[in-house]
């Protein structure tokens, strides 16, 4: 376990996974295929912390994480991101 | 589960021509250093072979039977008789030469050596970046040239010179290019991975020219010139040079001439060949055309700012457009450009007869191709027939073929008021520096519109050139219209307000209209009415049996029906105006009942006003109001007449003497904190030395004595002097630049400290060492209109200095940043549903901005103006919002 947890950190955003079967009405509200989101490795620093919450274990390519953000135009933000390999 | 990703280039490969690849694409060999015969026809083997390619309509190419626009062109081949080098690698077959064995062709590094790199290259786990593989192959290159003694065959090599910027020598002793060819023929494909050669594309041989490849025609087309001469291009001219030397050389080979001849004309062809690619070649003498301007061969072609790259592939031109020299008009809308008739007549629009516009169309072909006249009518240049063939109209054939003109026929009719122009200014930082405005033909040489407009252009009119495109297509036209005329780009998408306003004399006239309501002769106002677009006359005051407008009343006239609002002006500052209400405007009912009009009213990117105005009355009519407030502002100014000069800046003696005492006291002052530092007397502020303390404490006690002088100024200047009324009106400058002239100019810093660099310990030699008082730091206790001493003179230039290198280093910064910013943006686009999209559709945000707001429809950033909102339906009073 590392020392710290990056997800605490004020300047990171929270990071949530998103249950498999949530997936497909995300992506029909969005209007957009896991091609199309944004990506982030499974090798992401982020991604890695998440895996080792409790309950979560392996985070396969092709899972979608939610990213809520604070927003300058828009109060709270959520995006979206496809995890993808290396 | 797999994520489909789409794809992009990952690398490209160059490659060397094979001299049997060469021959292979070959349509033709050429024999023959000619072009075409007596009779003008191409000949058979010549150069303009037509199995090349064609560049005349009509005829069909030899190899694809193709006519002029469907063949691609056909490579030819020349076998030379005698191999030369190729200029473009000479620095490769140099550094081949010298690493490799002359004997046995391999490198000249023991196997083991070669074994560790290799498996560093062929290392599929870690591939090797493009930056890395270089790296190995120059440090086996310079590895190899180093070893004399072959360890493969144990061979003696001599050392490889290259005498530029041909000819390889060892020990002095010439290699012919036959001989490289020879050793390079010897080097083992394995080894060429390290030599940074791919072996199954490349071979180092290859780098010495056998059969040399002839460009098709339509590479190096002919020219025929209005005489019927005929000119051949630059590179056709170097190939005759190539076979006809190519030819002698060979008689002379077979005919076993002298090796002297043999080798005087095998440089000769080394010479052409070189020249053909590079005609600058570092110790080569340029080929020349017969007038003695230097040939354009291969390289010159694409390099440098005349090359194809930056030239044709970066830059590129555009028809349909003019440039010239601008100046002012405010007569004109802001919707609107001036443009000189001589450029009208060459600006053409093409639009097809139908049965719509067909006698519109035949009046202005009757019209000829435009006469000097008073007033200008448009005419027509050329008219094209359902064939394309095309008719010039002239004076004389005009009636005629106006008469015959048809349904579909493509007439080029020259610019008419009422056309939609973009209208664009350099460097074009942001989406207003080109819009689209309507034509006005006008006389005289220069592009004219409405001063309101130079801010979005940034333009000004000592000497600016602007450039002017016309619309060729109804939707261009009305894309154009809807998106970026002048009017649609009020606000800005960079705060949200109005960019565009009232500027200068604009701002002075209104606010000389309406500041403290003055009385205007009814003759006056009558003629002021005059310049603006209003049926009605304000009503008349009579005041000792003579009757006035009121200023007020005046400006009214060009408000919208029902404007209320009420702001603070410039002057709602009670220490400017301390019993009076001039700076609270209260508009009721389209009436202006309070206040005067300034730069906080109509002043672009802050006018309240015409923000307002715009929000509630929409474009059009922000643009009809911005249009009579120009027009309104010419007429008051140009009856009351306004002008400012250096004794408006004139104070009176009591005024000097208390300046003075204030230059005095404030340097007293310095003194004073310089005498309790020295004594220890001064304490640390914290985060800060001594030191640090000390020049606080000075900075402030001198920026004190400014303001001061500021006060006193103002005092003394009053609103009826002219740099004042600028000054409060906010039309140009500020009270401090008046204090400055009239009064202190003060501490002249740099980089927020005051002057402390020069000479050892003291700023220039005028001073003490280890003077730190006031003037020695860089104070300047004159004023602009006084003049300043030689020490304050120097000072105020170094300060002048820190801002024009500023200015200098942003500049460039910026605009590199923005161009890095554009590259990395410029194809992302908008979907339909909001969401901003990349040119792969993937997204880069799922709601544009992530809040979906128009930046330029929003209220200063926020996507509704709640307190607007709240008084328009509830009526109650507007607190002035968040302001
Ligand atoms: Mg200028
Ligand atoms: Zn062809
Ligand atoms: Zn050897």
């Amino acid at each position: 376990m590392a020392k710290y947890n990056i997800l605490m950190h004020e300047m990171v955003p929270e990071h949530w996974l998103v249950p498999v079967k949530e997936e497909e009405n995300i992506l029909k509200s969005l209007g957009v295929t896991k091609g199309q989101l944004p990506k982030i490795r499974r090798t992401d620093p982020v991604i890695k912390t998440l895996e080792k919450a409790p309950g979560i274990g392996e985070i396969v390519p092709g899972r979608i994480i939610e990213i809520v953000r604070k927003s300058r135009t828009r109060g709270i933000a959520k995006i979206y991101r496809t995890v993808i390999g290396e | 589960m797999k994520v489909e990703i789409s794809k992009g280039i990952e690398e490209l490969k160059f490659a060397l021509l094979s001299p049997e690849e060469i021959r292979r694409m070959s349509a033709v060999k050429v024999i023959t250093p000619d072009t075409y015969d007596d009779d003008g026809y191409p000949i058979e083997k010549g150069l303009m072979d037509p199995s090349m390619g064609v560049i005349e309509p009509g005829l069909k190419c030899k190899t694809c039977g193709g006519k002029v626009d469907q063949c691609p062109g056909h490579f030819g081949h020349i076998e030379l008789a005698m191999p030369v080098v190729h200029i473009g690698f000479i620095k490769e077959i140099y550094s081949i030469l010298s690493s490799t064995c002359s004997n046995c062709g391999r490198i000249k590094l023991p196997d083991s050596n070669l074994k560790e790199f290799f498996e560093k290259i062929k290392d599929t786990a870690n591939r090797l970046s493009d930056i890395e593989y270089d790296d190995i192959v120059s440090e086996v290159e310079s590895d190899a040239s180093e070893v004399v003694i072959c360890p493969h065959c144990h061979f003696e090599n001599q050392k490889v010179a290259l005498d530029k910027p041909t000819t390889f020598r060892e020990e002095g002793k010439k290699l012919t290019p036959k001989e490289i060819r020879e050793r390079f023929e010897k080097i083992q494909n394995d080894d060429l991975p390290l030599i940074g050669l791919d072996p199954k594309v490349a071979r180092p041989e290859w780098m010495i020219l056998t059969v040399f490849p002839v460009p098709p025609v339509n590479v190096r087309p002919t020219i025929t010139l209005e005489t019927g001469e005929r000119s051949e291009d630059d590179l056709t001219h170097k190939l005759v040079d190539v076979i006809r030397i190519n030819q002698r050389l060979r008689e002379n080979r077979d005919q076993g001439s002298p090796q002297l001849i043999i080798e005087d004309l095998w440089d000769l062809l080394q010479y052409h060949v070189t020249t053909y690619f590079d005609n600058q070649t570092p110790g080569t003498p340029p080929a020349r055309h017969r007038s003695g301007r230097s040939l354009k061969t291969l390289v010159q072609r694409l390099k440098g700012k005349e090359g194809r790259f930056r030239s044709n592939l970066s830059g590129k031109r555009v028809n349909f457009s003019a440039r010239t020299v601008i100046s002012p008009e405010p007569f004109l809308s802001i919707n609107q450009v001036g443009v000189p008739a001589k450029a009208a007549r060459e600006l053409t629009v093409t639009e097809t007869a139908t049965e719509h516009n067909f006698e519109r169309l035949k009046e202005l072909i009757k019209n000829g191709p435009g006469r000097d006249e008073a007033v200008y009518k448009p005419g027509v240049n050329y008219v094209y027939r359902i064939d394309g063939s095309r008719i010039k109209i002239s004076e004389k054939n005009s009636a005629e073929v106006a008469e015959k003109m048809e349904l579909g026929w493509q007439v080029e009719r020259q610019m008419e008021d009422g056309d939609i122009v973009l209208f664009n200014r350099q460097p074009s930082l942001h989406r207003m520096s080109m819009m689209a405005h309507e034509v006005r033909v006008l006389p005289y040489r220069t592009f004219r519109f409405n001063l309101a407009v130079c801010a979005p252009y940034n333009a000004d009119f000592d000497g600016d050139e602007m450039n002017l495109h016309v619309l060729q297509s109804q939707e261009a036209r009305a894309e154009a219209e809807i998106l970026m005329k002048v009017q649609e780009n009020f606000l800005s998408p960079r705060f949200g307000g109005p960019i565009m306003g009232a500027i200068h004399d604009h701002i002075t006239a209104l606010f000389m209209l309406t500041y403290r309501n003055p009385l205007i002769p009814l003759e006056t106002g009558l003629h002021i009415t005059s310049y603006i677009d209003v049926d009605r006359t304000p009503e008349t005051v009579e005041v000792d049996g003579k009757r006035y407008f009121k200023g007020r009343d005046i400006f009214s006239l060009i408000l919208p029906e029902g404007v209320n609002l009420e702001f603070k002006g410039k002057l709602a500052d009670k220490s400017l105006d301390p019993n009076g209400t001039e700076g609270l405007i209260r508009i009721e009912k389209g009436k202006l009942v309070n206040g005067a009009i300034d730069e906080n009213a109509v002043g672009q990117s802050k006018g309240a006003l015409l923000d307002y105005v715009l929000r509630k009355y929409g474009n059009a009519e922000g643009a009809k109001f911005l249009d009579n407030l120009t027009r309104l502002a010419a007429g008051v100014i140009s009856f009351t007449g306004f002008s400012t000069g250096i004794d408006d800046e004139d104070v009176p003696g009591e005024a000097k003497a208390q300046l003075r005492e204030v230059g005095n006291e404030a340097v007293q002052k310095v003194e004073k904190l310089i005498e309790n530092y020295k004594n220890g007397l001064i304490g640390m502020e914290p985060g800060k030395t001594l030191e640090d303390t000390l020049e606080s404490m000075v900075m402030k006690a001198l920026s004190q004595a400014r303001e001061k002088s500021s006060e006193i100024a103002s005092h003394y200047l009053g609103m009826d002097n002219s740099t004042v009324i600028m000054a409060r009106s906010g039309a140009r400058a500020n009270m401090m630049n008046l204090a400055q002239m009239a009064g202190i100019i003060g501490q002249q810093s740099i980089r927020g400290q005051r002057q402390h660099r020069g000479y050892t310990n003291r700023t220039l030699p005028h001073f003490q060492k280890g003077d730190i008082g006031a003037y020695a730091r860089g104070f300047v206790s004159s004023s602009y209109k006084e003049g300043l001493n030689p020490t304050e003179y120097f000072f105020h230039a170094t300060g002048g200095r820190e801002g024009l290198v500023d200015i200098a280093v942003r500049t460039s910064r910026s605009g590199y940043m923005q161009r890095r910013l554009i590259n990395a943006l410029e194809d992302l686009k908008v979907s339909e549903e909001g969401k901003v999209l990349d040119t792969e559709d993937s997204v880069i945000q799922l709601e544009y901005g992530e809040d979906g707001t128009d930046p330029s429809r929003s209220f200063e950033g926020d996507s509704v103006d709640v307190d607007y909102l709240v008084k328009e339906i509830f009526g109650t009073k507007y607190e002035g919002g968040k302001k």
